[in-house]
């Protein structure tokens, strides 16, 4: 059974139960169940109309619900009462939930796993995998979430900027479990661009095609990271390049730059290189200005430093290294990287294994370590 | 069945006997080593004897409260002489002898010219939950 299908519908019938009065957490519960329901019989039994479908037995579900806790009834009589909400486009009662899952009430993580599961309709165990927890800590953080937002009205716009944030943490967060969070990150920025015009949203979409269009290169059959320089382009998705550079092309002329389009040029200027040496690094170099201009991020001007190192050469990145803070991540391998470009290998060495000691994954503590072996081995 | 905790020290274990810094071994022998573990777990994953593994980064520091509406005290980082703990390996075993001689394997994961390198594992057992007939 094709559980795209499933998934994209989640957020559109959690949408319908809400404008016909349905509180936002007991409805996202009846749909969850609807969604099993679903599982169990469109095998065998498929329906003509599956979101009509859904809706049906959803809103079974939340009448159930309702019912069966006396204490709701209040609650009930309200539901019968209130006249149903205007007309609205599903699309809008869709975009509502983008908003509401990514409330700026919520913490990032709450934030990531309501999208996930409400938006996303993954299951709570689904979630849970992905992040590595208990299914029982997934679903504590999925339901405080829902009951942090049950008091917000899902009739004005949210901002979109917190919506792309989140969207962003749940695409960089990694790739683990069953489900394949980036892909699914995709497939939620895609449906988000459907519904909002705006070029940060194109600018997210085409940023995530191209860095996933690089994943086939970017590891080992061992788990190992293979560094930028090192991949096999050949091994490049260049369906999915063509479409983030489309994507990021009809954004880019809009003149609204953002965050998310600088980085996307950035990642199109590598995508656009056939060999390492081909890269532009003068342009990546003036996006980066952009990038910094645009965020005040550190982040963005270390790797400003390590970009100008190559369009101008070691010295020239190390002088735009040394006006950062060295406590930033990743300074100390940028470091290392600029002073073997500089053919300072036993420096370079040196930072490599104190780079190795402050990496927060082990991919790239091990990817750092063998840097310092190598050049450990090269010098010997 | 018994948990065992097989920790893995930075410092504070006794000198392993193939004792070189990782950085100066070949990248080669790096990725030997890497591979030796990933195999070692999937082979406990495959006997039903795996249950957890991490690594934990060198950075840390202690920290205790520091009493009511005071923001808690930090000590740390830790200094060089302090034992420090690298990750951890739980399994799940039918005894001690079992958890030991797994423990023996997982330190003969090869080094230096890739030998083994004898490091010292320490082994820990889970205290469990009180059995249910005690007479």
């Amino acid at each position: 059974m094709d559980d795209t299908l499933l998934r994209t519908l989640t957020p559109r019938v959690i949408g319908v139960l809400c404008r016909r009065g349905a509180d936002f957490a007991t409805a996202e519960d009846a749909v969850q169940e609807a969604l099993l329901e679903a599982v169990r019989r469109w095998p065998h039994d498929p329906p003509r109309d599956p979101q009509g479908w859904l809706v049906t037995v959803a809103w079974r579900k939340f009448l159930d619900a309702v019912r069966a806790d006396m204490s709701r009834r209040r609650r009930e009589e309200q539901v019968e009462a209130e006249p149903p909400h205007g007309p609205g486009a599903a699309s809008d009662d869709t975009l509502r939930l983008y908003f509401l899952c990514t409330h700026p009430t919520l913490t990032p993580s709450s934030a990531v796993a309501l999208t996930l599961r409400a938006v996303g309709g993954l299951s709570t165990r689904q979630i849970a995998q992905a992040y590595l927890v208990p299914e029982a800590t997934m679903a504590q953080r999925i339901s405080r979430a829902k009951r942090a937002v049950s008091g917000v009205r899902l009739d004005r716009p949210g901002d979109v900027t917190t919506v792309l944030r989140v969207l962003y943490l749940v695409f960089n967060e990694g790739y683990t479990g069953d489900v394949d969070l980036a892909a699914e990150a995709i497939r939620l920025t895609r449906e988000l661009r459907a519904m909002v015009d705006a070029p940060e949203v194109s600018g997210l979409l085409a940023l995530m095609l191209l860095h996933h269009a690089r994943r086939p290169a970017r590891t080992r059959a061992d788990g190992s990271l293979v560094p930028l320089a090192e991949q096999d382009r050949g091994q490049w998705d260049t369906e999915l390049i063509a479409e983030g550079v489309e994507v990021l092309q009809a954004a880019l002329v809009r003149d609204r730059l953002g965050e998310y389009q600088a980085q996307a040029a950035v990642a199109a200027l590598h995508a656009d290189a056939r060999t390492v040496a081909e890269t532009d690094w003068v342009q990546i170099v003036e996006w980066y200005d952009e990038l910094v201009r645009l965020t005040e991020n550190p982040v963005a001007r270390l790797n400003r430093a390590v970009a100008v190192g190559e369009a101008d050469g070691a010295r020239a990145g190390m002088a735009a290294l040394s006006e950062l803070d060295p406590g930033l991540p990743r300074f100390t391998a940028a470091a290392a990287y600029l002073h073997e470009r500089d053919g300072d290998r036993a420096t370079a060495a040196r930072l490599y294994a104190q780079a190795a000691g402050t990496a927060t994954s082990a991919a790239e503590r091990d990817h750092l370590t063998r840097q310092a072996a190598r050049l450990h081995v090269e010098r010997a | 069945m018994t948990k065992y905790l097989l920790l893995k020290h930075y410092r504070g274990a006794p000198t392993a006997v193939n004792d070189v810094p990782m950085d100066r071994w070949t990248p080669d022998e790096v990725s030997a080593h890497i591979q030796y573990m990933n195999d070692f777990a999937a082979r406990l994953e495959a006997t039903g004897e795996y249950v957890d593994g991490q690594a934990l980064s060198p950075e840390g520091m202690f920290v205790r409260y520091d009493g009511e509406g005071r923001p808690p005290v930090t000590d740390g980082p830790f200094p060089e002489t302090k034992d420090l703990i690298a990750g951890w390996m739980v399994i799940d075993v039918e005894d001690h002898d079992r958890a030991v001689e797994l423990a023996g394997e997982l330190s003969a994961a090869p080094g230096a010219g890739g030998e083994p390198i004898h490091e010292w594992l320490e082994v820990r057992p889970f205290l469990t939950a009180p059995p249910t007939i005690t007479e």
